[in-house]
């Protein structure tokens, strides 16, 4: 392996605040989207731990909230554009539900933006490291998640 | 609306669990995966996934590979694995150079004997890679394949932290306890074997799809061969030779051809299309619509009751049809009839009506004659319901339009042409018998240009980012033509770089070079038109000699690039499977497994794919056949077994998931008196659809289910001691 390239990241400060960030992807599409990135050694923030599911249509909205109420700064789900589903569409199905999600943080006054659901191919690894990159930046600009802060 | 309403009103319930939970930070680890762990202990008795063992302790092996330096040099190896010695209920913790060779699977192996593990950790690679080869090797060791989990270290940690080792290292260690978490959690499954039925289904009968489908014959295989258009052949049948070994297309194909009319084993259905797709592999139902051809082949005028009738491909109708259209097999350089073969060659010799041109004056019926009765003026669409174990896809390519690059004014001046057109041109059964013309004026040009990467390694979004990879040697080839059939004509060749990597191709380069082809580097800025000769000025950079070169030639050649044929979308979305960026289809793993997709029992063949000339594409249709034909001939396959099943106890009978399966596998059953839910295993996919949605958790999904999600997500948050 040669010499890996020029750091793109943004260099951390030791003891800075490092948000955690819940991704559950699905197996077919946004998983291997991911190892594509891997594959082609596009940088990212390391600040993402990922669970895979056959599909986001296995995702229950209550695992997105149990993220949060864990402490999770920031919630990703990600899957496979419309219309690919490995399974039809379970995608769909799991928009809606995350739909709900986002209306119920919205009404308990957690901030929405820390819960994103993307759509990222098989073939779309510039698109996960952008994806992850992003909600790694909002999340950042959110601080601590207020459900962590509280327990303090 | 209604799936809204439901999870609100339940809401309470089934939230309550996880707003416990938050409120106590201290410890929570534990009582946390405690209470989680309980499900699967009380769910044998209500699932029928058997599990005996999920009572006793959890016994976890962690393996951490190094994979050379491509995990070891981003991630502090050490100190994941003094890391993973304090994860609670890890038993054992090793490492080795590659997980994946031989010794390091024989850790695993020892490992499971010598510390009586309950479940493997391999800290390594994808499990997209490499999850089986380490299930096998959990068996080997004597557990269950299924009480293995992979953590990735490779692709989604090392590769894409490399300039952040502690960052990455915490990663790597948080990754370790969430797959400990999981694997402490994961049960004994057993994968169902069906049998695999004994036929097979090619898409598109290009050379590609009729190798494919020839070697599938031959292995004994009954195959049905799927192609859109009239006649099989595909894109090869329009080539004049074929690089470098100047063999002529025709004779190279035709025979192969006449083969797949004539194999028993194969089942021909030109002029039809894949309409629907279901079932999995070893039992996939097809449906395929035989669009309505207007004409009886003789079979098929037998099962009406007309003896020796059919069409005998005579012609007569042709020659009475009053109605002339651009024929698309020369490109528009010919008329066709409204009834109209591809070319006289085609397999199978059945005429067909284009019915957007037909004005139905029955001539063609009163021609035809009342002993073949082959025309139907009123024939329509048929659907046939064909049951195969496996199927190839090979769809092949169509030509970019390129007249999307105005620069080059191909369909704006008359002599700016394309390659193909090229090829009909100088093909002596093409519309010209083979004397290449300007189609401006019907002379013989003398100074040709060919504007290679014409819309390939095009990065300004108009053009395809790809090399096409075939156009620089069928332009060699054309230049070849040229000099060989117009004395004094000059072939001018205006390149990027000239790509000629195969066998035999570089020697084939510098032939064309002694020939007396002219070379210039430089892509071709822009076009001109002469509007009186209708000569073209050609404007480029000569890139090595450093100066603009502004020519004037006769006719202009672009070597357009090649995107997948419109209908590969519609196709792929039927069988499940991926495409690239650039609407490719998307192979398993680009080097280990490249005939494969990501459906099982669906495989890839020729330039559907991505660009390929014919050797790769012979090539690749043989992989495909190779690969189709194991499942049939081992004659079972086994399914993941990633079913759902319904906790009874817990199942309210609302039925709300039995509307979210898209398999229809779920159904409501009446069980001592009150209504559940059942699941047929044969139907069911295992995404999971049901268990995200049940209000009442009462859907275990198999290796997904709940408990081991939320431990994965606790063990993350949690556990974490930070």
């Amino acid at each position: 392996m040669s010499a890996p390239p020029e750091n793109p990241m943004p260099k951390r400060e030791p003891g800075q605040w490092q948000p955690k960030i819940q991704g559950i992807i699905c197996n077919w599409c946004s998983y291997a989207g991911a190892d594509l990135a891997g594959g082609g050694r596009i940088q990212y923030p390391p600040d993402i731990r990922v669970v895979r599911v056959m599909c986001t249509g296995r995702i229950d909205a209550l695992f997105v909230l149990k993220a949060f109420a864990d402490g999770a700064d920031g919630v990703l789900v990600s899957g496979c554009h419309f219309g690919d589903c490995h399974y039809l569409e379970g995608n769909f199905k799991a928009a809606k539900r995350m739909f709900m999600v986002k209306r119920l943080m919205k009404s308990i006054g957690l901030d929405d933006r820390r819960f994103r659901m993307t759509f990222v191919s098989a073939s779309e690894g510039a698109k996960w490291a952008k994806v992850v990159t992003d909600v790694v930046n909002i999340v950042n600009e959110l601080g601590p998640s207020p459900i962590t802060e509280f327990r303090k | 609306m209604a799936e809204k309403k439901k999870t609100t009103v339940k809401k309470p319930e089934s939230k309550k669990p996880a707003a416990k939970t938050a409120k106590k930070p201290a410890a929570p680890v534990k009582t946390e995966t405690k209470k989680m762990a309980s499900a699967p202990a009380t769910k044998p008795a209500a699932a029928p996934a058997p599990g005996s063992t999920t009572k006793q302790e959890a016994r976890i092996g962690v393996f951490i590979c190094h994979c050379g330096t491509n995990i070891a040099g981003s991630v502090d190896i050490p100190t994941v694995q003094e890391y993973s010695k304090t994860i609670p209920g890890v038993a054992w913790v090793d490492n080795y150079q590659y997980m994946c060779s031989t010794p390091g699977q024989g850790k695993i192996d020892k490992a499971i004997k010598d510390h009586k593990l309950t479940g493997i950790v391999v800290a390594a690679c994808s499990p997209r890679l490499h999850e089986p080869t380490f299930r096998t090797a959990t068996k080997e060791g004597g557990l269950n394949p299924f009480r293995f989990e992979m953590a990735n270290i490779r692709e989604q940690n090392s590769w894409v932290h490399m300039h952040d080792r502690e960052g990455a290292t915490e990663k790597a260690k948080d990754a370790v306890r969430i797959a400990v978490a999981k694997a402490s959690l994961l049960q004994d499954l057993f994968p169902k074997t069906v049998p695999v039925e004994k036929a097979a289904m090619v898409v598109g009968a290009g050379v590609a799809g009729m190798q494919a489908a020839l070697d599938l014959a031959a292995a004994g295989i009954k195959t049905y061969l799927i192609e859109s258009q009239p006649t099989i052949g595909g894109r090869m049948s329009q080539l004049d030779k074929t690089f470098p070994t100047l063999d002529c297309s025709q004779c190279i194909l035709t025979p192969k051809m006449v083969d797949v009319g004539r194999s028993s084993n194969i089942d021909l259905m030109t002029y039809s299309e894949v309409d629907a797709v279901e079932g999995y592999i070893g039992n996939f139902d097809i449906t395929i619509r035989k669009k309505a051809r207007g004409v009886l082949t003789p079979k098929e005028a037998e099962a009406r009751g007309i003896v020796g009738g059919g069409c005998n491909g005579c012609g007569d109708c042709d020659a009475v049809c009053p109605v002339v259209k651009p024929n698309v097999f020369e490109i528009g350089m010919k008329p066709r009839k409204a009834i109209y073969i591809y070319h006289p060659q085609v397999v199978p010799l059945i005429y067909t009506i284009d019915w957007d041109s037909c004005i139905k004056c029955g001539l063609c019926v009163t021609a035809c004659g009342p002993e073949k009765r082959a025309i139907d003026l009123e024939a329509k669409d048929e659907f046939i319901k064909v049951k195969v174990g496996t199927a190839i896809l090979a769809t092949g390519y169509d030509i970019f339009p390129i007249e999307k690059k105005e620069e080059w004014g191909y369909k704006k001046y008359e002599n700016v042409i394309t390659s193909l057109e090229f090829e009909r041109l100088i093909c002596a059964s093409g519309p010209t018998g083979g004397h290449l013309v300007r189609p401006s004026d019907g002379e013989t040009p003398k100074k040709i240009a060919f504007v290679l990467c014409a819309g390939s390694r095009d990065n300004t979004g108009v053009g395809k980012p790809y090399c096409s990879r075939f156009c620089c040697m069928y332009s060699l080839k054309h230049a070849h033509q040229i000099v060989e059939k117009i004395p004094g004509a000059i072939p001018y060749i205006f390149y990027m770089d000239i790509r000629s990597f195969g066998k035999m191709y570089e020697e084939f380069y510098y032939r064309i070079q002694d020939e007396g082809a002219k070379f210039i580097r430089g892509r071709v800025s822009h076009i001109q038109e002469d509007p009186k000769t209708k000569n073209l000025y050609v404007s480029a950079d000569d890139t090595l000699l450093d100066r603009p070169v502004n020519m004037e030639v006769d006719l202009v050649v672009l070597a357009a690039a090649i995107q997948p044929m419109e209908d590969t979308n519609r196709t792929r979305k039927l069988f499940g499977v991926s495409c690239s960026m650039d609407g490719w289809l998307l192979e398993a793993h680009p080097k280990l497994n490249p005939c494969g997709t990501t459906t099982a029992g669906v495989f890839l063949a020729g330039a559907c794919q991505g660009p390929k000339d014919i050797p790769d594409t012979v090539a690749s249709a043989e992989g495909a056949a190779s690969a189709a034909s194991i499942p049939i001939h081992t004659g079972e396959v086994e399914l993941e077994p990633y079913f759902a099943s319904c906790i009874e106890e817990r199942c309210a009978g609302c039925g709300m998931c039995v509307n979210l399966c898209p398999y229809s596998a779920l159904s409501l059953v009446e069980k001592d008196g009150r209504k559940v839910m059942q699941v047929t295993e044969a139907k069911c996919k295992g995404c999971g659809t049901c268990g995200g949605f049940c209000p009442g958790g009462a859907i275990w999904m198999n290796h997904f289910a709940t408990p081991q999600i939320v431990a994965q997500i606790d063990a993350f948050l949690l556990g974490g001691g930070q």
